[in-house]
């Protein structure tokens, strides 16, 4: 890479080159924390010590896995990468409202990223897990603002990201695209940064009341000096639950626009699906936090109220199903390998949200609390639904970042390692979870009879690393020698298709679209009138599907 | 359209009774057995909604696959009724499953927090990375010995950071934290030897802080008291006469 090239990306204000940038930084954290994951089922696939004798190596690896997953791969790469390369695109925009402070977003990104990774390399690297509870973060000799720091930069990051984003959707619409034309995926991100918005200042300070106690004497949650050990737990919840909509809700509106497209259809009841369901998570999101606190300790008449908010959440996410559902009737349905991704989705969605169920009950969780039961379950939606969805967005608008196909045979291995490997891996501890099986142990002397679903299980995470090696490889080879594909492959009617050609350049659109209330990005039911409600995209090959 | 929104809200009022449905299965004194119980419940539930929408995605993926290149789908545009019907009967059903589970989980979770009165007590202290168990008058064990048909409430705190106490044979859990009591109760109904231990991250040795609880004869636990007992008290005879 010459001394140029470097300088227009790091430089760059273009939405574009920052979303890439957010892949590439995701992808990473991706990696090294997934390595850590294969330690961790390497080290838990034997009764006793089998790669390591001592457990801090061991906590070390988990809080890495979780912090790095959570908060440098999911968020950043659906809030980071998908919004950024593809929300200004979607709504005719040519770039996003303030492009400077997006590109100091992805330097902060960038800066927590350094901060994460050396961690590996200071004396007494961070062991409290990605929820960080005191008194254990206060008293361990583990460095504590390793884990601060790093959450303040992301923080700050993803604040400046949402205020970015949802001024671009407010008053940077192509002109003409009311609320009820938006892209289900725009709904779903705009949502994602109100919950951002909104929460992560109560995270932010949190950590910061942790930072103090340690280092500065303080004493929020020291309950001999008149401190509370729960305080933390609730503010830390406060936004964490929030933040798996963050992560779930953009990775919906990833899915629908891969189903929309892939079925030429219509979205099923979309006001039922963006007013009911991605609003009324929005709505629910900031008072069921306390079921992660079923078992610490919190008033009883809570722990009941919670329960029923956190069960009415079947209601927001059964809506958004019934329209994923709706939207594959009457449909005609093409294959690729995102929609296959996609097809994943629907069944992961289920076995992930239904086992949040008996979770949801206060007298259920008593047992199944801290066990490998909830840690498959979130897994099921955080690891598998939302990164399967991420994966299929990738290879959904491969074509459009890189004017290449990543389909093909090795993109279906991948695919196929994948989905076998996460249920491999996953399903036998959803078994023994049930059994009492507690998480974030290094060692189950106490319960040698899980022996051999431990090794079900670390067969299972390998699978997924051949998979994903794959699945890499083949997006980096295929970015510069893919078979080249022409412009809107998938037929979409949808505008990042239609009038932004494949690799746009600064300022998306040769023709910057103006639509009438006629137009929808769903209209494949008479394509014709839906391209007649639009201007010209003013370059060949675009809009028409393919003969 | 007034007489489908009729329908629709006859349906809901309908459904937004489930919880009346939901009957107190009595498990006052073992909720446990009512743990297994609910358990089961909420198994076939969500397995039935699972392969009922299982069964609906296999089927439409494979009915309305695209026979040539140029179809297109012809999913319903749906008048307002319809649009608002297919939103609230849906939710209504989805309401009437929450309810239902609710008022079943609340009896249950009643179950769990009232102790009964003819509870012994036993105190509870976590360190990292040990449990105490204090039976009154000094006498104090590192493993929990309980009499068969006895309720036990233990009351619970931890000397530094957060524990959790956990006994998947009693389903019970609760963490342990300084500052604060908390407290669970179980009636042991089996004799036997049961695994204990502790399932909130605690620092280097957290998967080590295990220990048994074992559940004995009332003639054996008197025995094994009795014998604590002397311990105890020989221990404490050396420290007496010297003060």
């Amino acid at each position: 890479m010459s001394m140029q090239t470097f300088k227009e990306w790091f430089f760059t204000t273009d939405h574009k080159r920052i979303g890439i940038m957010y892949l590439i930084g995701s992808m990473t954290a991706f990696v090294v924390a997934g390595m850590m994951a294969l330690l961790i089922r390497l080290e838990q696939s034997q009764l006793g010590p089998t790669i390591t004798d001592n457990p801090n190596e061991y906590n070390q690896w988990l809080y890495f896995h979780g912090a790095a997953m959570v908060l440098a791969f999911l968020i950043p790469g659906l809030t980071g990468f998908f919004a950024n390369y593809f929300l200004p695109l979607m709504i005719g925009a040519q770039d996003v409202a303030f492009p400077r402070i997006n590109a100091f977003s992805i330097w902060l990104f960038y800066g927590a990223i350094i901060l994460a990774l050396l961690s590996f390399v200071i004396p007494d690297p961070p062991d409290i897990m990605w929820t960080g509870y005191p008194p254990y973060s206060i008293t361990t000799m583990g460095n504590t603002a390793y884990y601060v720091f790093t959450l303040h930069l992301l923080g700050f990051s993803s604040v400046l990201g949402a205020v970015n984003f949802l001024v671009t959707v407010i008053y940077m619409r192509a002109p003409g695209i009311g609320w009820n034309q938006l892209n289900i995926f725009t709904w779903t991100t705009v949502a994602a940064f109100v919950l951002q918005l909104v929460f992560i200042p109560v995270l932010a300070s949190a950590v910061t009341m942790l930072l103090f106690d340690k280092y500065l004497g303080t004493n929020f949650f020291n309950p001999e000096a008149g401190g509370d050990v729960l305080l933390y737990q609730n503010l830390f919840w406060f936004y964490s639950h929030p933040a798996v909509y963050v992560i779930f809700l953009p990775a919906v509106g990833i899915l629908f626009e891969i189903f929309t497209t892939m079925c030429k259809n219509r979205v099923f009841n979309y006001k039922a699906c963006v007013y009911g369901g991605i609003w009324g998570i929005v709505g629910i999101s900031g008072f069921v936090w306390v079921h992660h606190l079923y078992v610490s300790g919190m008033p009883d008449w809570l722990r009941i109220g919670q329960m029923v908010t956190t069960l009415l959440i079947s209601v927001p996410v059964g809506l958004m199903v019934m329209s994923m559902w709706g939207t594959l009737y009457k449909a005609a349905i093409t294959f690729n390998t995102g929609m296959l991704y996609a097809i994943s989705c629907l069944f992961l969605v289920l076995s992930g949200g239904l086992t949040g169920i008996p979770l949801a009950l206060t007298a259920i969780t008593v047992h199944l609390s801290e066990t490998s039961f909830v840690h498959a379950h979130f897994h099921f939606i955080m690891a598998m639904f939302s990164a399967f969805a991420m994966f299929g967005g990738i290879y959904y608008w491969f074509p459009k970042m890189f004017g290449r196909y990543a389909d093909g045979k090795w993109a279906t291995t991948g695919f196929i390692l994948n989905i076998v490997g996460v249920h491999v891996t996953f399903v036998p501890l959803f078994i023994i979870g049930a059994q009492g099986m507690p998480r974030r142990y290094w060692d189950y002397q106490m319960f040698p009879q899980f022996e051999p679903y431990h090794q079900v299980a670390t067969l299972g995470a390998f699978m997924v690393a051949a998979g994903m090696s794959v699945t890499i490889l083949n997006w980096i080879i295929c970015a510069f020698k893919g078979k080249v594909a022409p412009e809107n492959p998938w037929k979409s009617c949808s505008l990042e298709w239609t009038h932004a050609p494949n690799c746009p350049q600064a300022g998306n659109f040769p023709n910057p679209p103006t639509v009438t209330a006629d137009w929808s990005p769903y209209g494949y039911a008479d394509r014709e009138a839906n391209l007649k409600a639009t201007t010209d995209p003013g370059f060949p090959g675009a809009a028409k599907p393919a003969e | 359209m007034r007489t489908f929104l009729g329908k629709a809200a006859a349906l809901s009022g309908i459904f937004a009774v489930g919880p009346a449905f939901a009957q107190d299965e009595g498990y006052e004194r073992d909720p446990a057995a009512g743990w297994d119980h609910l358990w089961h419940e909420i198994i076939v539930d969500i397995t039935v909604i699972g392969v009922i929408f299982s069964l609906a995605a296999i089927y439409m993926v494979w009915k309305y696959r695209a026979k040539n290149e140029n179809e297109v789908g012809r999913g319903p545009k749906l008048t307002p009724a319809a649009a608002l019907a297919w939103a609230l009967i849906p939710a209504s059903i989805f309401m009437a499953d929450d309810f239902f589970l609710s008022a079943k989980g609340w009896t249950l979770w009643n179950d769990y927090r009232r102790i009964p009165d003819d509870a012994k007590e036993i105190r509870v202290t976590a360190y990292q990375w040990y449990w105490e168990f204090d039976y009154g008058d000094e006498i104090v064990s590192e493993e929990l010995v309980v009499p068969k048909g006895q309720p036990i409430v233990l009351r619970m705190t931890s000397e530094d950071v957060l524990h959790s106490l956990y006994i998947p044979e009693f389903r019970v859990k609760e963490d342990v934290m300084p500052g604060r009591v908390t407290y669970v109760w179980f009636n042991p109904k089996e004799t036997g030897e049961y695994v204990h231990t502790c399932t909130e991250f605690c620092g280097t040795a957290h998967a080590e802080m295990y220990t048994t609880v074992r559940v004995l004869e009332q003639d054996e636990y008197d025995e094994w008291f009795n014998q604590i007992k002397e311990e105890a008290n020989a221990n404490s005879l050396p420290n007496n006469t010297q003060s």
